[in-house]
């Protein structure tokens, strides 16, 4: 009995959800990682800032929209937008076919090349495959930095790790003779105290394939209307210099990229 | 019941029906990779475990109080704190001590995330077998001392021949169970970067999305657990065998 009763509710449910129609944009639900400095992490007090968390906020008033931000891990936010919980992810998601396959992206909305960081007393040539031979490299689990260095750069021997937070950990230490992540995130932490012990290498040429044509604003696939609504503000916030200003309040140089 | 074996069905058709699917195409090798390292690491650290129980029950058990202490203290901090904050502690704690470590030679083997999961892991479940193991030992009534020593038995003998084979027949079932805990608890591993079953899972179904990534891997558990459950069914049987009427 119990489990019929749990069926005709999921039944319920699945109902609810595909009979919504014709959405209400009033009020988008977005969802972001919050642990990735400078595009998007938390301050002291719990609050949310960043680049990724600044342009959400300068789409919404263009689209004159209420917004709320909704904390997802990465590992499940791709899950946790076709469940449901939140209506587009701005977490710099690069726009890749293999996420394609279950997700819609709006265009990009910053475009930066990944790059290795490497101790500064690193003997390591350059950051080619061949100059990488027999290195041991750390990058962020499904990351699209850790997909190409399994597939360009598979002669280094690959570490993975949860967050960026351990990687810099093993670096530092010695374990890791270098990391792979994007040039953005390498350098703000090599800004830091913490990041003294460390140079960039140099940036890598971004496949397209890999780490594809930059991070845009991932939606459901049957949410059409409201990607071209993020897709026409943002080519209003382009076009009227809001991205720009925003732009030159986290990077002395333009993230938009070609 | 009916319930029970419909879904069983289901649930191997569906397997079935996807081994075809790039899903499986893509990611079996790195499934079967992940499991040998699960293997690996819960038989390489029960191993070890085994053999630092005996000394750390022994100690434990023992009147003088200069080897019951630090035993006691030993277990209480192994059983008192998660393996997770061991491992995160042994690895990331001894990359910074890196300078001190090279002095006295040890870093080539804290270097290698290999060891340092094997000496957390190792560490971690000794404390738990040697609680194991004591109990089992004090449970084996004090007549068994009595008519060793009245037959001349020296001590150790009585320990190795007489006790200790008594005493596995208790610690059968709980060790088992450690076992078991082990098995799932090497997930952790994947935090200091050696993937294991469940750390290669999270990696497949990060980058494919798909759900069956989840249902493959329990699959794969409920082999190691329904294999050792046979085993150790084996086992129980052999050494009660005198138990039998």
């Amino acid at each position: 009995m119990r489990v019929l009763r749990m069926a005709a509710a999921a039944v319920a449910v699945l109902a609810a959800v595909g009979g919504a129609q014709a959405k209400d944009w009033s009020k988008v639900r977005i969802g972001t990682e919050g642990a990735y400095p400078p595009f998007n992490n938390m301050t002291a007090n719990g609050d949310l800032v960043g680049f990724d968390i600044d342009v959400a906020k300068a789409l919404c008033e263009e689209m004159k929209v209420e917004c709320e931000f909704v904390i997802s891990d990465w590992d499940g936010i791709i899950p946790g937008l076709q469940a449901g919980k939140f209506d587009a992810i701005i977490a710099s998601m690069s726009i890749t076919d293999e996420r394609k396959e279950k997700v819609d992206f709006t265009n990009k909305y910053y475009n930066t090349p990944p790059a290795i960081a490497v101790l500064k007393e690193s003997k390591l040539a350059g950051t080619t495959d061949a100059d990488l031979d027999g290195a041991k490299l750390g990058a962020q689990s499904a990351s699209t930095h850790s997909n190409y260095a399994e597939e360009k750069l598979s002669s280094a021997s690959l570490s993975l790790y949860p967050t960026a937070e351990e990687y810099k950990l093993d670096l530092s230490s010695g374990r890791l003779d270098a990391v792979i992540d994007d040039v953005v995130v390498l350098s703000e932490w090599l800004g830091t105290e913490d990041g003294t012990c460390c140079k960039i290498l140099g940036t890598l040429t971004p496949d397209p394939v890999i780490n594809g044509e930059g991070a845009g604003i991932a939606i459901r696939k049957d949410d059409g209307e409201l990607k071209e609504m993020f897709n026409k503000a943002l080519e209003t916030i382009l076009a009227n210099g809001k991205y720009k200003e925003i732009n030159d309040t986290y990077f002395t140089f333009d993230v938009y990229g070609g | 019941m009916v319930v029970w074996i419909l879904s069983g069905i289901s649930l191997i058709y569906y397997l079935g029906s996807n081994i075809q699917s790039t899903f499986f195409q893509k990611y079996w090798f790195k499934f079967v990779v992940g499991f040998v390292v699960t293997l690996q690491i819960v038989s390489v650290s029960l191993l070890i475990g085994a053999i630092l129980s005996l000394v750390i029950a022994l100690a434990r058990n023992s009147k003088q109080k200069i080897f019951a202490w630090p035993a006691y203290a030993y277990v209480y901090f192994f059983r008192g704190t998660p393996l997770i904050a061991q491992t995160f502690l042994i690895y990331y704690g001894a990359g910074s001590f890196r300078h001190e470590l090279e002095a006295v030679g040890l870093w080539t083997f804290f270097r290698e995330a290999w060891y340092c999961v094997i000496l957390a892991f190792s560490l971690n479940t000794s404390a738990y077998q040697a609680e194991i193991l004591r109990g089992a030992i004090l449970n084996v009534p004090k007549g068994q001392w009595e008519g060793a020593s009245a037959l001349g038995l020296s001590r150790p003998v009585t320990f190795f021949k007489v006790i200790l084979p008594q005493a596995l027949m208790v610690a059968l079932r709980p060790y088992g169970n450690e076992i078991i805990l082990m098995i799932k608890g090497s997930a952790i591993a994947s935090i200091v970067t050696i993937y294991d079953l469940m750390g290669e899972t999270r990696r497949a179904y990060s980058r494919s999305y798909d759900f069956q990534a989840y249902i493959w891997a329990a699959v794969l558990y409920l082999l190691i657990v329904e294999t050792l459950r046979r085993v150790w069914d084996k086992i129980e049987a052999r050494l009660t065998r005198h138990l039998k009427r």
